[in-house]
């Protein structure tokens, strides 16, 4: 058995030098001609790997009794997470407590931690959003990221053409939005699946392409700069306490999304979405109008991208297309799944493990995006529901309350 | 006329390339019904693997078409070995997960080994030699097609050509078919089903290694990023020509690689990628299942 | 057969490409009627539905309602298939499309969809004619479980119930969009024969008690000779024989097409 296991290892490292060799080994510098041969990696990696494949099978043999288990049983293991999250015992003092923590943060931290902040708790607003569209409606967007720049470069331009101020801009840049949701919407209501996914993809890049060659329009890759800082009624305030007071305006704004984003998915429209996500035809057959259905779920998500993008205007002062490509889409994409999809709380704790951790883990520096892309492999693997895999409130109904 | 041909010749060279990649998503697609979103990583790798080999062997001077072949011959087993590898492990334990899972798993390989090149190598663009001769008797016709464009269209047509004959008159080939059409039902009739999706990333991952030996030493450089936008390209190409199917990966890649060919030819440069992603969302809405692809209208 | 028939379909036909599917199909249906429609496999019942309740456009023909609440005459040919549950046709289907995890009730709750207002502003404010709906919706759904005999599954997933209490569910489900008629494809399908009875019984009461008119494809004869007050007989897209259960164990006909197969059981 273990001499078996011990093989396996081996064989498996043996593999991984192999397969690794050219890269990890050679080092080669064509414009010198220099060749490097590091052979000291290939040892690390067949230690590396020999180790690890041995946790790999381990932790896999787990995972699939575990489902052995839930088969033979019939009911599905209730986490960790989701035990705590129902017990109200639990949730209440950690409300308060992380009240308390959001109220102190910017006052007992310095002022680059409160900006850290703002970027997740925009992470917040983009991810709920985007929670709207994959997690409850089930549609597969790639190209939210483009919603996101259309609130940035609604504020920006307003700003420079017309001098509209920040509270002027918010509601109008999630209107503009929303409207590109719905822009977007109309020609992809026939499209599912995958085939969504590619043309909401291509959207992404098309509206990203325009605003970086259409020079008279969007000023190009150079972008915009000087766009003014959201304002108080007129107060002065220096850098520091805007940065306070953005900070706290996104804690409203979260709040405010929280709010409306639960009470639309545990409402009649919340529920028809969750019916679309789970077959089209038969939500059809029921009587709900699947086009005024879809076109909302890309509206109501778009607005959350679009409150976002004039936030991250009015906060970094610079905007340029590279802020908004694929990559951010699927940023936004990975906040939600990993979180775990359609689930409110999930989505809230994805967006911070996912701007908060690379933050703090600068030691890792250039490793930073390598560990990322191992994470998320390793998340879909063994725990495929999300860091918090909480089950969606259902309608329950009580006899002995009516 | 002829800066028509020349357009013309400059679309089939792209949209060969386009195709070599292509056909590892469409594939992948066809079998396990997965956007393989590290599939341009691959290609990047065949690349890498090639120019390490090629500088290793310049230096002990060897001679030049050797180089070349022995070059693409290491890329395509490493190639092949990575896409197996990857297979096993990001995706393999996800067989009965929803398919939003596998695809992020995907985007984390594809982050992985973008930054694991760029780490054990440079995120520079390092030169890579054009080792395609000139060819004498191309002389003629140079101002319209170089020897390289040509070296690429036949290597695409040759690999199209086994690539169909594998498919269709091979026993890994009928298995790949019966999979690709109801993989539970292939498994009860004997197909070894993961042998069989093995053995469509190797050679989905092998034809993109290809590619990459051929791009790259068309283009002259390469870097660890390279894989992301061929491969969206491609991706591309392979929903546009209906994406599962291979006549319809090589029919979308080469309309691809036309319509950039002509727009940049005779419009503007500025709009090309625009240009390709507006006609793709305009084929979908059209054909929602792509060119060739076969419209699965649900059974109600 | 004077009352006005309130569906009544004339030379229906649909192609797919080069293949007609049905051609030329005529049937109606009167209020409180339980119709049947039989046939083989093949011969285009399920097409039949599909092209009344909007998922198929049909190629030519007319398909005509009548709600009998306001007496209104209406042409439905290739409406949306939710505006013909909204005009009150519901339906069922023959592989079983619940919303899997969703539970019982909120199944029976979507049905109520079209028949509710809540709009965006309302289900963010939730005042209180939205509270009102929702509560009133929760006790409708519940009160149609009880009709079809589901109230003990009412908050288990849909896919955890057994099978045929799904069936039965798909019936509740429709019945939610307060139909004036109801098409069950294969209600019976896959049933046990206590289950099918306890299904004739259902149907009936549906029929009697709500008003609400059947129009059903089975293949189970004996439930179908029992239930149905007249049936349709298809056969390769085309309507062969209509008549009451007697008439059609004695046509020459439907034996025909049956040939083999056992009619009168």
């Amino acid at each position: 058995m273990l001499v078996n296991e011990l093989k396996k290892s081996f064989l498996i490292s043996l593999w991984f030098m192999f397969l690794t060799f050219p890269i990890m080994v050679i080092r080669v510098n064509t414009v010198e001609n220099i060749i490097q041969w590091r052979w000291a990696n290939l040892f690390f990696v067949g230690i590396g790997s020999f180790v690890l494949s041995a946790l790999w099978r381990y932790l896999i043999r787990r995972k699939e009794q575990g489902i052995k288990k839930t088969e033979v049983d019939g009911v599905a293991r209730v986490t960790l997470s989701q035990r705590l999250l129902r017990e109200r015992r639990f949730t209440i003092p950690a409300l308060i407590v992380i009240a308390i923590v959001a109220l102190a943060f910017p006052f007992v931290f310095s002022l680059y931690q409160t900006n850290i902040m703002i970027t997740a708790l925009i992470y917040v607003l983009l991810g709920l959003g985007l929670n709207i569209v994959v997690g409850v409606a089930g549609l597969l967007d790639l190209g939210y990221a483009a919603f996101y720049l259309v609130g940035a470069y609604s504020y920006a331009l307003l700003n420079y053409h017309f001098g509209f101020g920040f509270w002027t801009v918010l509601g109008l840049g999630a209107g503009m939005a929303a409207l590109f949701g719905i822009i977007l919407g109309f020609p992809v209501l026939r499209l599912r699946g995958d085939y969504l996914a590619i043309v909401t993809l291509g959207f992404g890049e098309i509206i990203r392409l325009i605003m970086e060659n259409w020079n008279e329009f969007s000023f190009g890759p150079s972008g915009i700069a000087n766009i003014p800082r959201p304002g108080f009624f007129g107060v002065e305030m220096n850098f520091e306490q805007v940065t306070v007071y953005v900070y706290f305006l996104m804690i409203a704004l979260s709040l405010f999304t929280i709010f409306v984003v639960n009470r639309l998915q545990n409402s009649r429209i919340g529920r028809a979405w969750i019916a679309l996500r789970e077959d089209e035809v038969a939500c059809q057959a029921m009587g709900i109008d699947k086009r005024k259905t879809k076109l909302m779920a890309f509206a109501l998500g778009a607005t959350w991208a679009g409150f976002a993008g004039v936030v991250f205007a009015a906060k970094t002062t610079f905007i340029n297309p590279a802020s908004f490509t694929l990559w951010e889409s699927i940023n936004i994409l990975c906040v939600v799944v990993l979180g775990g999809m359609g689930s409110i709380v999930g989505v809230i704790v994805g967006a911070f493990i996912l701007i908060l951790l690379p933050e703090y883990l600068r030691f890792l520096s250039e490793y930073r995006i390598l560990a990322f892309g191992t994470v998320l492999v390793l998340m879909m693997v063994f725990r495929p529901g999300g860091i918090v895999e909480t089950v969606r409130r259902t309608y329950q109904y009580e006899e002995a309350d009516h | 006329m002829e800066y028509f041909f020349e357009l013309f010749l400059g679309g089939l060279t792209r949209g060969s390339i386009y195709a070599l990649i292509a056909l590892g998503y469409t594939m992948v697609y066809g079998i396990v019904q997965l956007i393989n979103f590290a599939h341009g990583e691959i290609y990047m790798i065949g690349a890498f693997t090639a120019l390490i080999v090629i500088s290793v062997l310049t230096m002990m001077g060897w001679n030049q078409i050797a180089i070349l072949l022995i070059a693409a011959g290491v890329a395509v087993i490493y190639s092949s070995a990575y896409g197996y590898t990857m297979e096993k492990i990001a995706y393999k334990p996800l067989r009965q997960a929803p398919r939003l899972s596998a695809l992020i798993s995907a985007i984390g390989m594809s982050l992985f080994l973008q930054n694991y090149v760029l780490l054990a190598q440079t995120s520079d663009f390092l030169p890579f030699p054009g080792l395609i001769p000139d060819f004498e008797f191309m002389e003629p016709y140079a101002h319209i097609i170089g020897s390289p464009e040509l070296v690429i269209i036949i290597t695409t047509t040759i690999v199209m050509i086994s690539l169909t004959f594998l498919i269709k008159f091979t026993k890994i080939g009928k298995a790949m078919r019966a999979t690709a059409q109801d993989r539970d039902m292939a498994m009860l009739v004997g197909v070894d089903v993961n042998r069989v999706i093995s053995m469509t990333f190797i050679i989905g991952s092998a034809t993109a290694a290809i590619g990459g030996v051929l791009i790259a030493s068309h283009i002259g450089q390469i870097n660890f990023y390279i894989g992301f936008i061929a491969g969206i390209k491609a991706f591309v190409a392979a929903v546009l020509g209906g994406i599962g199917s291979i006549p319809g990966a090589v029919l979308g890649s080469l309309i691809l690689g036309w319509t950039e060919s002509f727009f940049t030819g005779y419009i503007s440069s500025d709009y090309e990628d625009v240009f390709a992603f507006i006609f793709l969302v305009v084929i979908l809405i059209f054909r929602p299942a792509g060119i060739l692809g076969r419209s699965t209208a649900e059974k109600v | 057969m004077d009352m006005e028939p309130i569906l009544d379909v004339k030379q229906l036909t649909m192609d797919f490409g080069g293949l007609r599917a049905l051609d030329s199909v005529d049937l109606d249906v009167s209020q409180g009627e339980i119709v049947a429609l039989i046939g083989p496999n093949g011969a285009g019942k399920t097409t039949f539905f599909n092209c009344i309740t909007g998922i198929y456009d049909p190629t030519g023909g007319d398909i005509m309602i009548t709600a009998p609440k306001n007496g209104r005459t209406q042409r439905i040919n290739g409406i949306k298939p939710n505006l013909v549950t909204e005009k009150g046709l519901a339906r069922t289907f023959q592989n079983i499309r619940l919303f899997q995890n969703m539970t019982v009730l909120e199944n029976v709750m979507i049905g109520c969809h079209c028949r509710m207002k809540a709009g965006i502003l309302g289900a963010v404010l939730r005042g209180i004619s939205t509270r009102r709906e929702e509560e009133a919706v929760i006790q409708k759904s519940y009160s149609i479980l009880k009709k079809i005999g589901l109230e003990k599954y009412v908050n288990e997933f849909a896919k955890n119930l057994p099978y045929g209490a799904q069936r039965r569910l798909e019936i509740a489900r429709a019945m939610a969009t307060e139909p004036f008629m109801l098409l069950l494809d294969e209600p019976a399908a896959g049933m046990n024969p206590q289950e099918t009875r306890e299904l004739d019984e259902l149907i009936v009461k549906i029929c009697e008690t709500e008003g609400i008119s059947i129009l059903l494809i089975e293949h189970d004869m004996k439930l179908v000779m029992s239930l149905s007050d007249r049936i349709f007989v298809m056969d390769y897209g085309k309507k062969i024989a209509q008549g009451t259960p007697a008439e059609i164990r004695k046509n020459p006909a439907v034996i025909k097409a049956y040939l083999g197969e056992e009619i009168d059981a």
